[in-house]
């Protein structure tokens, strides 16, 4: 039988790992949308000088394990006079992680919006930022939260590695009780429901972005990036 | 780093075997039980369909660290003695399957109905549909996503260097601890994951140039 009584006992080491877990993740996540929007448009900007670094960036965050990451800014940072708390070495570890992905999320939804708007923006004398404001991103945002959406909720699962550098967030307390307590099953369960219930959280707000999105479009538009073809 | 690397070059070595070796089974094991999830998941009937959706949806929607410990700790509590290797290949499996089925289930819907239904009017079973008709074209529909699951397996391989697995990231561990050069040890494991990765992710796009053709699915 599962003891609840006992998870009511812990609720306090339990809580503790459930906020800091929500702010890593948050702030992690804040990074590396906004690092890898940065990416992003530095290659898009100019591809010839930005456009292999940022393609390498891009591989190292694909080719190595977050776990990796985290060990260097947490222990291999001191080395070269980097000291970080571990709660700052988990949101940047994530944080420059997800850049990464989120770079490629992005590329594709600029690459998705046919060359001819732009011109035609430039030809009327919309200012490039203007256009991108205007133009580019309201396409693109339909189109990079179904991905994005999945990246967010991949980062929060990953961010259970900083209990590995040892930060308080679910899965270290959650570890924490267990040698307590000596009880495996009901720490466990009861803090992979709590992830379950962010994750969960997380894709609904994704479903429902992707709808407002969707009906926000002007039809005409919403055609127009279904068929780039027909008028690239 | 290129000091570690050829100091340690042997160490270094062992462990990435251990980790390829783990990712690898884990992989192909996954591969199987993952076809069959998504039969599973594909079934004409709801009540194969909601477990197979249930396994599916826990070991998607939870942290691969937490069922590492989950299963590492739980075993040895209902009596199942388990070496720490084995419960590592056992958890990348269980995870594996159910990304592996989810990519397969999607695969299936790719294939055009009507392809089953003539396979049906021609008097082929169905058992015998799947394996000569759908899965071939599959395997090669989802070779993409397939390499991405099989790079995301071998990275987070690195997390079973908690239940003291000594695979590549254990070895660096012990190396950074004995050299106190913790920087420039990671960064060589770093770089040895990154070359496997950055291979595999090769023999798979020379895979798919080869395979690309005989595809029917329009």
């Amino acid at each position: 039988m599962l003891d609840i009584a006992l998870l009511w006992e812990m609720r306090g080491l339990i809580l503790q790992g459930l906020w800091n877990t929500l702010w890593i993740c948050f702030l992690g996540c804040l990074l590396a949308l906004s690092l890898g929007l940065v990416l992003a448009a530095l290659r898009l900007a100019n591809p010839r000088l930005f456009g292999y670094p940022v393609a390498c960036y891009v591989e190292i965050c694909r080719g190595t394990p977050l776990l990796i990451l985290l060990f260097l800014l947490y222990y291999g940072g001191p080395s070269i006079g980097l000291r970080l708390d571990a709660e700052i070495a988990g949101v940047m570890g994530i944080g420059l992680y997800g850049a990464g992905y989120f770079a490629e999320i992005y590329r594709g939804g600029f690459k998705s919006i046919p060359k001819g708007q732009l011109e035609a923006a430039r030809m009327l004398g919309i200012s490039p930022w203007h256009a991108l404001i205007r133009v580019q991103i309201p396409q693109m945002a339909r189109l990079i939260v179904p991905p994005g959406t999945n990246q967010l909720i991949i980062l929060v699962k990953e961010s259970a590695l900083i209990s590995i550098i040892s930060v308080d967030d679910l899965t270290k307390n959650a570890t924490t009780i267990v040698n307590q307590t000596f009880q495996v099953i009901e720490p466990y369960l009861a803090v992979a429901l709590l992830y379950w219930l962010i994750i969960e959280l997380i894709a609904r707000s994704g479903y429902a972005l992707e709808k407002r999105l969707a009906n926000r479009q002007p039809r005409q538009a919403a055609q127009q990036g279904a068929t780039p073809h027909a008028n690239g | 780093m290129f000091e570690i690397l050829l100091n340690h070059y042997p160490v270094l070595l062992k462990g990435l075997t251990t980790t390829m070796v783990v990712s690898l089974s884990a992989i192909a094991l996954g591969l199987v039980l993952g076809v069959l999830l998504a039969f599973g998941l594909t079934s004409r009937y709801r009540l194969v369909r909601w477990p197979c959706g249930l396994y599916r949806s826990f070991w998607r929607g939870t942290p691969i660290l937490l069922q590492l410990l989950l299963v590492y700790y739980l075993l040895p509590e209902i009596g199942i003695e388990i070496a720490p290797i084995h419960a590592a290949i056992l958890t990348l499996t269980l995870n594996t399957t159910a990304f592996q089925a989810e990519i397969f289930r999607s695969g299936i819907s790719h294939i055009p109905a009507g392809q089953i239904e003539a396979a049906r009017m021609a008097g082929i079973s169905a058992w015998q549909t799947r394996r000569r008709i759908i899965m071939p074209q599959v395997f090669r529909l989802t070779l993409p996503p397939l390499t991405n699951e099989i790079i995301t397996i071998l990275k987070n391989s690195s997390l079973i260097s908690v239940i003291a697995v000594t695979e590549l990231m254990r070895v660096s561990e012990q190396i950074a601890s004995r050299t106190f050069q913790p920087l420039e040890t990671y960064l060589a494991a770093a770089v040895l994951y990154l070359a496997v990765n950055l291979v595999l992710a090769r023999i798979s796009a020379y895979l798919e140039r080869r395979m690309s053709g005989g595809l029917a699915t329009e």
